[in-house]
């Protein structure tokens, strides 16, 4: 069993308001979560000893050029190109940075800016299995190779697309209640199932729309949480995997199977004691993936899981506070923060919507990187409230 | 079923000429090299046997650098499908919706591939490499075994060059080799226009010519430009049959002739009727689609016998090499041939190509959209013997 992550806090969570196009760039949008995590925490750029960044739109930047950049000196720093699973990953790493001693706050930050015309050419040269195997294929980007998996996932379980419309539907009810949400009209099962179709079977309430912000946490010891009086929630656990069950024809399941029960052992908790599940939503399938591989149910049950529960805000399954980016949008590489910063404000009781009653402890999984057919990385942290 | 041939407006501009992205490592160009032969081939390990795809510096199996490309066996599994509707892709956009799926190929490996109309999860596929407009190997997925409107699939047409319903220039219609592949382009539904160089002078088989006759010269710029103004917008198909077959060593007379009559005239078609074709070469199913070039075997290996012909093949073989890229979206067919059986080659024993087997070849060539053909048994021999090793085939 490997080492638990005892006294490593997740504090001073920062969401940069998202907007559709920007005219700024990704620095940009990373220079205001900075910016934003240090005014939160009442530190100087000095202080910052640790630094974990993801984006895709930074150029010919890496996490290096950004130390220069916003005159940082680190003495850890770490990049993750990870997509959907960057933040879980950053926090994992960071707590390992800071139990080891290398760094005593790290910034973990994801940003990205989005321009008419600029996603299409970040999915035009995503990975080179994409440029070479997928791309070429009618270059549908992400919503035809999830759907792919979609189909294949219905057709095996039987689920249908009024599973994955009450997913959307109750995400957007929450976004409604979350004001930095770029969707936030109500959306109705019959507006979902009548929406033309994008690439069968997803249609257009499935696809997330991209957009340009930035995400941002502090990872440090509990002790220098209290000195700094800032309020904070425990890492509890976290794990990640990278190309899980790589003979499966069709991905029908992520890597959260193989490394769960770990990730309850070290949470010392069941899926019973997790009273908010922050997936990965893009796209609904993924979801469903993750209420599978995180033990909520079993393998093709997500359907009758779905069905029975309520996964708004007030409901008995809270799910994605933020309306996750299916209705705030999705910020790029902060896409993967969007579900840890919102489980962050909750456990610190400082949301920016309603407050779930209550709550002591979040899940907050990842996924990321369709680099060629399925998504390669997966991992999930479990917070507690202080 | 395709849409027949309908006249189309001249006010409006042509659909753009696009290709899909043609963006690839240099790995995957393997996947072109075998679609241009027609054959289904992937990587395989020679340390453990391993099939990997998409195409990669190691083997994801055992991690060992010995991946070679090899015919594999070309069945498989559909195990999703989707169809596209909206592509971010300029060249898909118009040509949506689009029809992918995933496959598990019987040797191992799952492929995203362009999936046939009729096939669903589920349904056993055969798989084959095409090249598709931007001259890069993609895989279909094909039924079981050819159908008979197998090829009128609207992805599948993108692909190839069928002559049904299209109009063909065949160059040089003096040769029973340009007549007969008249004869068979218009037997397999193509309007052929038969060049005809310096037609007052008399020559067999003048007195049934197959196809429109129209006045061809193309070791004279001013009759290829005067033909192509007349015909090359209406032109989707070149098959260009002329060319210098003779023997002989290199005196320069006959050396400057075998220039003018293989390399220069290919030169001539690519300034006078080649921009035409490009022009239309996006539009809809009956675009422009390919230039075939009938080349001897002796411009990839040279014959001693033949020193001035098998240098002005080559350099006909290097002009066509050099201008594909520009001249996609168009396919340039190379139809490499052993000794013709002509007057040129008498004294040659067989086998040698006869004019039905040539048209025969590229007809298939066509249809299958396949740009490297070798047509009979020496120029296959010999091409096979270059592919194992060019460096000890040029020697002998």
């Amino acid at each position: 069993m490997r080492q638990g992550y005892e006294g490593i806090v997740v504090t001073a969570p920062v969401t940069v308001p998202y907007e559709r196009y920007s005219i700024h760039g990704a620095h940009w949008w990373i220079g205001r979560a900075l910016h934003g995590l240090l005014r939160a925490a009442g530190l100087k750029p000095a202080d910052l000893d640790g630094a974990c960044l993801s984006s895709f739109t930074l150029g010919a930047d890496t996490a290096v050029g950004l130390t220069q950049h916003f005159g940082l000196s680190p003495r850890w720093l770490d990049h993750i190109p990870m997509g959907g699973a960057a933040g879980v990953v950053a926090l994992r790493r960071a707590a390992r940075a800071v139990q080891a001693g290398d760094a005593s706050i790290v910034a973990c930050v994801a940003g990205d800016t989005n321009a008419p015309d600029s996603f299409r050419h970040t999915v035009a040269g995503f990975s080179r299995f994409a440029i070479d195997a997928s791309v070429p294929y009618g270059s549908g980007g992400p919503n035809a190779a999830f759907a792919l998996l979609t189909d294949a996932y219905m057709r095996t379980y039987g689920a249908t697309r009024e599973d994955f419309g009450r997913i959307c539907v109750a995400q957007r009810a929450n976004a409604c209640q979350f004001p930095p949400a770029l969707l936030r009209q109500p959306l109705s099962l019959e507006q979902y199932l009548s929406a033309r179709m994008v690439s069968d079977p997803i249609a257009l309430f499935d696809c997330v729309m991209p957009c340009a912000g930035a995400e941002a946490v502090l990872v440090m010891h509990e002790t220098t949480a209290r000195d700094l009086g800032l309020a904070y929630a425990h890492l509890r656990g976290a794990i990640e995997r990278h190309n899980a069950y790589p003979d499966d024809p069709v991905q029908l399941r992520g890597g959260w199977a193989m490394d769960c029960a770990e990730l309850y052992a070290q949470a010392a908790t069941t899926p019973a004691g997790i009273g908010l599940l922050q997936t990965y939503d893009d796209y609904p399938v993924i979801v469903a993936l993750q209420l599978e591989g995180l033990g909520f149910c079993a393998a093709g049950e997500a359907k009758d899981f779905i069905r029975a529960h309520d996964l708004r805000l007030e409901g008995d399954f809270p799910h994605n506070s933020s309306g996750g980016q299916l209705s705030a949008g999705q910020a790029g590489a902060a896409g993967g923060y969007i579900g840890l910063t919102d489980a962050v404000r909750q456990l610190i009781r400082a949301p920016l919507g309603p407050q779930i009653p209550g709550l002591q402890r979040a899940l907050v999984s990842g996924f990321g990187m369709i680099n060629y057919d399925r998504g390669l990385c997966s991992g999930a942290v479990i917070l507690e409230a202080a | 079923m395709i849409p027949s041939r309908t006249p189309r407006n001249p006010t409006l501009l042509p659909q753009a000429a696009l290709a899909p992205p043609a963006l690839r490592s240099r790995q995957a160009t393997g996947l072109a090299v075998a679609a241009a032969q027609g054959r289904f081939m992937l990587q395989v390990c020679d340390d453990c046997g391993h099939t990997c795809y998409p195409p990669r510096e190691a083997c994801n199996s055992c991690l060992g650098a010995n991946l070679h490309w090899r015919d594999v066996p070309p069945g498989g599994t559909v195990s999703a499908q989707t169809t596209v509707r909206i592509s971010m892709d300029p060249y898909f956009r118009p040509r949506t919706p689009w029809r992918i799926g995933t496959v598990r190929l019987d040797c191992g490996p799952d492929a995203v591939v362009h999936l046939h109309p009729t096939l669903a999860p589920g349904d056993r596929t055969r798989l084959a490499l095409k090249l598709d407009k931007a001259g890069q190997g993609v895989i279909f997925a094909l039924p079981p075994s050819d159908t008979p409107d197998m090829q009128t699939a609207p992805a599948l047409r993108e692909t190839t060059c069928d002559p049904r319903g299209r109009r063909v220039l065949v160059t040089d219609g003096r040769t029973p080799f340009g007549q007969e592949l008249a004869r068979s382009l218009i037997a397999a539904g193509a309007n052929v226009f038969l060049g005809l160089a310096a037609p007052w002078h008399p020559f067999p088989g003048q007195e049934a010519l197959p196809g429109t006759p129209v006045t061809l010269d193309l070791t004279d710029s001013r009759s290829t430009e005067i033909c192509a103004a007349a015909i090359a917008g209406r032109v989707d198909i070149i098959v260009n049959t002329a060319g210098d077959f003779r023997p002989g060593h290199a005196g320069l007379d006959d050396a400057r002739l075998a220039m003018e009559t293989t390399y220069l005239a290919a030169a001539r078609l690519t300034k006078y009727f080649l921009p035409a074709l490009q022009a239309r070469g996006g539009d809809g199913p009956y675009a422009a689609c390919a230039w075939v070039n009938v080349l001897s075997i002796a411009g990839l290996v040279p014959d001693p016998a033949y020193p001035s012909a098998s240098a002005a093949h080559a350099a006909a073989l290097a002009q066509i090499q050099a201008l594909r890229p520009s001249l996609r979206p168009l396919k340039l067919i190379t139809a490499f041939v052993g000794p013709l059986d002509d007057q040129w080659h008498q004294a040659l024993p067989p086998p040698k190509v006869s004019p039905a087997q040539l048209a025969s070849a590229v007809i298939t060539a066509l249809r299958n959209g396949q740009e490297d053909i070798a047509v009979g048994d020496l120029a296959r021999h010999t091409l096979a013997l270059w592919h194992d090793n060019a460096a000890i085939t040029l020697r002998r």
